[in-house]
């Protein structure tokens, strides 16, 4: 065991939390990240749950994982494998070989990697190490659960209790290897078991112990400083994506004047979105668990007509179950926002992973010709944006507009710096009693902004503006029913020119990268930071090639078709088979699409994106 | 400050929209309209603050005849979307006009959860027993045996009671009308208008083209005050042409007797109370003449009781929170967030 440790400066690091969903993981990660966050490094967090809430124990379905890559700067994803594995027990070291570097350090609590545990992981012999073929890591035997139980003895604490505390000796562990001061774990400990000072004293006295530990036996060989990102002066938090949803929502509602309606209904894993907007009638938020996922954008579609900024919140079963009343939105031209946080599908799929595989559900899955407007956010933060654009256009444009997150940056977080609202637009509806300008006697429903096609919005209490809107087409003059073919012809173009009209508001795409490139990397939605570093890391190979990634995808921004065109090569990257590709090619002819598809579940790994875009970069 | 006020006196034809009326002659649809028309006049409510809200099926257009804000939506879900019109504007006056197929079929699970919530909407139930704009399917309350186009040997199936879904939900309001008994039905709309939570008024309508005649025995003159029991709260319970008819209870069964026959007196005639939290009497009474003759139809609202009102309720857990604590600005409450730090 070496006597000196010296300490290396990293640039950026890896680490993963692993073990049984009881054992407190999730929040060992989130503790370190907030901590790395406060402590000025950039971050970017993955968790990833098993789909049982608790799964016999010491199995491998049962392993609950969270990743956190925090550094100076480029952490743009969650990163590929870990330099640090932290192993409550063999489940959680087997399931993680593929997470793993070569040279990773694999701390592992030597109580559960006792014979009895090995055999619930499935082990064969009684070196899981060698039976992994794991010769090359840096195993650090400690014994977490008995050492947490000796720091906790006299404090009138059961058996159990004390090892529930064992998740934070291991962050105790880890803060030492990164130099992690420790005060700023004991606020936020302090702030988030408030309400039981017991259980505050117990997590504190167990990380200080398990630092303590690392730091007199010399742990390892040497510990590490992780630079501070590149200075951004400003406040920060750290969000992951469904909160800066919520927040995009919240600050819309707040931009427009507007009560923030939500009908919803509990669905991994866009429940949080429930969860928070619930807490927040500091806002006047009204937040209403409905008996289903029709009840819950139909409240939505109601609200929408009494005149709130109303939001309904999803994943893909959900959606599939609300498209028919999606469909009502679409006809009646409401203002609404339908989040849909994806998850692996068909059916009820794989529900704690993620996936992009709902954009064409989003496109297309409805009756009829049903335009909508469909934006797809990229990073945990960027949902924030996302939210607010999806609220301005659903308001100004008379439209339902579906938001596209996903499992991965729905749950995973970054650190966010608060944004200053003054720098984001107005958001002002087209009401009927302020912008139209002709007699109310003569107006009807459909009646429409010549310029952007909008029709007005005249919300219940506003006197002589009584109308009756429906599923049912309308003539476009009268507002009554109408099976007139001219008049059907004429409605359909107009809700799809309403529609076409939203590009001319968008930002532009933007190409990154070797603008000169003869080959662009596509994406949309929560692959950005994946797809962004696989083309920093090619460009740094002295290869050239472009990036282009898609937050707005119906309408698409206007120069969408220049910015393709100008590449001899486009290969499109996204977690299903094939969906946006084959929407770009249905808009534009002749454009040589490859494709990159992978469904697993699980985020890109940037090294295989790196070596299978090369490969058409060199054709 | 001195405010000019004028009350407004508003005619049932205020009510109407500019929209041609286009149920089939002799549907029941239209009286249902005439007296909405008129209940909405003696309620004297504004236009522009009453919302109408219905789903898909013949009356559903209802909503488009009407002067008010208005939303034809689509099959089952009126009263989900009713509910968000509620919850987001408590101001309005909300109403939903459904059918037995759009709310105990399709909309089944809306119909019981508003209920349940109490949610302050008036919900007219036309209860016509088929599906007459499909043209003659059978409906969830068509009765066991029911010869329809979708069921040419009878249906193998038992109705819903809307009364018994309604109660089972632990309803606040119940009533039951007939299409043609115009200044009953009147009443009890503005009856249902008043009452504070989700008011169920069941009318009887008659489809004249798929299930003609269903409720004659109970809507003809000739049979009407024998065959039904117009219940009154606090009034004792008499029917029939000489009111000489009474419900007595006979054990845990209600029974219909002759006042001076078999030593019943008037004493014996139980006095109705839709007021009581417990729906057991409501219930029997709810359910008299719907499987067999024995005893009336009861007309009239059967139950209506004061309990917490769902939109009142969300309204005012939102006004508690923020009478606790200052109100601040989206950037104020970031800034106030317990995990906010600077960089410098």
């Amino acid at each position: 065991m070496p006597t000196n440790t010296v300490v290396t400066d990293l640039k950026q690091v890896t680490i993963r939390f692993s073990g049984d969903s009881g054992d407190g993981m999730q929040l060992s990660g989130t503790l370190f990240s907030t901590l790395s966050a406060i402590f000025g490094n950039n971050i970017s967090t993955f968790p990833d749950y098993p789909a049982e809430i608790r799964a016999p124990q010491g199995t491998l379905h049962g392993v609950s994982g969270f990743q956190v890559r925090i550094g100076s700067q480029g952490i743009y994803n969650s990163g590929d494998r870990a330099d640090v594995l932290v192993a409550m027990n063999p489940a959680a070291l087997k399931v993680n070989i593929n997470n793993l570097k070569r040279d990773s350090i694999v701390i592992y609590d030597t109580d559960s990697f006792e014979n009895k545990d090995l055999e619930k992981a499935d082990f064969i012999s009684d070196d899981p190490f060698k039976e992994l073929n794991l010769s090359s890591v840096q195993a650090i035997p400690v014994s977490i659960t008995s050492l947490t139980k000796s720091s906790l003895q006299g404090m009138g604490m059961d058996n159990k209790e004390m090892i529930r505390s064992k998740n934070m000796f291991a962050l105790g562990i880890v803060c030492w290897l990164f130099n992690r001061p420790l005060e700023i774990a004991d606020q936020l400990l302090e702030q988030k078991f408030a309400k039981k000072p017991n259980l505050v004293q117990a997590n504190i006295k167990a990380l200080t112990d398990g630092y303590n530990y690392a730091s007199n036996i010399h742990m390892t060989a040497s510990t590490y400083r992780i630079e501070t990102a590149e200075n951004n002066k400003g406040f920060y938090t750290d969000v992951n994506g469904n909160l800066a949803t919520v927040y995009g929502l919240i600050a819309a509602a707040e931009k427009s004047g507007l009560q923030l309606f939500l009908g919803s209904y509990p669905i991994t894993p866009a429940t949080d979105i429930l969860h928070e907007l619930s807490k927040r009638k500091d806002f006047g938020v009204k937040a209403l668990q409905m008996e289903d996922e029709i009840a819950g954008i139909s409240a939505a579609i109601g609200a929408s007509f009494a005149g709130a900024l109303a939001v309904t919140s999803t994943s893909g079963p959900g959606l599939a179950l609300k498209s028919e009343a999606l469909n009502l939105a679409v006809m009646t031209e409401l203002p609404l926002v339908v989040i849909d946080v994806q998850r692996a599908g068909p059916s009820t799929g794989m529900p704690t992973k993620s996936e992009q595989a709902d954009l064409n559900q989003a496109l297309y899955g409805r009756s009829g010709e049903s335009p909508i407007v469909v934006i797809a956010a990229t990073s945990p933060t960027n949902c924030f944006d996302s939210a607010f654009w999806a609220s301005k256009i659903a308001l100004e444009h008379m439209t339902p507009v579906v938001l596209l997150t996903d499992g991965y940056i729905a749950n995973g977080s970054a650190a966010w710096k608060i944004p200053d609202m003054d720098e984001y637009p107005d958001i002002k509806p087209n009401y009927v009693q302020v912008n139209y300008k002709g007699n109310h006697e003569e107006w009807s429903p459909y009646f429409r902004d010549e310029e952007s096609m909008v029709r007005y919005w005249a919300v219940p209490g506003t006197p002589k503006y009584m109308h009756r809107i429906g599923g049912l087409e309308k003539d476009a003059k009268t507002g009554i029913l109408s099976t007139d073919p001219d008049n059907h012809q004429f409605m359909v173009d107009s809700r799809k020119e309403k529609i076409d009209k939203i590009a001319n508001d968008l930002p532009l795409l933007e190409v990154l990268g070797d603008k000169d490139a003869d080959t662009l990397i596509v994406g949309w939605g929560g692959t950005y930071g994946h797809l962004l570093e696989a083309m920093m890391k090619i460009r740094g190979e002295g290869k050239k090639v472009a990036f282009a990634h898609f937050n707005f995808i119906s309408p698409l921004p206007a120069n969408t078709e220049d910015v393709l065109r100008r590449y001899k090569k486009i290969v499109v990257a996204e977690q299903n088979l094939g969906q946006f590709a084959a929407y770009l090619k249905s808009i534009y002819d002749g454009l040589n699409i490859f494709k990159f598809n992978r469904v697993k579940g699980q985020p890109f790994i940037v090294s295989r994106l790196v070596e299978e875009f090369i490969k058409i970069i060199d054709k | 400050m001195e405010q000019d006020i004028t009350i407004q006196e508003r005619q049932p034809k205020d009510y109407k929209s500019i929209n041609a009326v286009r149920w089939c002659p002799g549907c029941g649809d239209h009286a249902i309209l005439n007296c909405l028309y008129k209940a909405m006049a003696e309620l004297n409510i504004e236009q522009e603050n009453t919302v109408l809200i219905s789903g898909i099926g013949c009356s559903s257009r209802l909503v488009y005849y009407m002067n008010t804000y208005g939303m034809h939506t689509i099959h089952g879900r009126p009263i989900a979307i009713a509910t968000g019109v509620k919850v987001a504007n408590p101001d309005l006056s909300v109403w939903v006009a459904t059918g037995d197929g759009d709310s105990l079929s399709i909309g089944g699970n809306h119909f019981i959860h508003a209920i349940r919530r109490n949610v302050n909407i008036n919900i007219i139930l036309f209860n016509n027993k088929i599906y007459g704009l499909t043209k003659g399917q059978y409906s969830p309350t068509s009765d066991r045996g029911f010869v329809s186009k979708s069921s040419p040997y009878g249906t193998v199936e038992d109705p819903f009671h809307p009364a018994e879904l309604c109660f089972g939900a632990r309803g606040t309001f119940f009533a039951r009308s007939i299409d043609v008994d115009l200044k009953n039905q009147t009443d009890l709309m503005v009856e249902s208008a008043k009452h504070k939570g989700t008011s169920i008024l069941e009318v009887l309508q008659n489809c004249v083209i798929f299930n003609n005649g269903i409720y004659k025995k109970y809507s003809e003159k000739e049979f009407r005050d024998d065959k039904t029991i117009f219940l009154k709260h606090g009034e004792k319970m008499i029917f029939g042409k000489d009111k000489n008819k009474g419900l007595v209870l006979d054990g845990w069964n209600l029974k219909a007797v002759t006042i001076g026959e078999d030593g019943y007196s008037m004493d014996d005639v139980l006095v109705h109370d839709a007021a009581s939290m417990d729906n057991t009497l409501q219930m029997k009474l709810a359910l008299m003449g719907t499987d067999s003759d024995e005893l009336p139809l009861a007309l009239g609202v059967i139950r209506n009781v004061a309990a917490p009102v769902y939109d009142e309720e969300v309204a005012k857990q939102i006004t508690v929170v923020q009478e606790k604590q200052p109100k601040k600005t989206f950037t104020e409450f970031l800034m106030s967030s317990s995990n906010l730090w600077e960089k410098k």
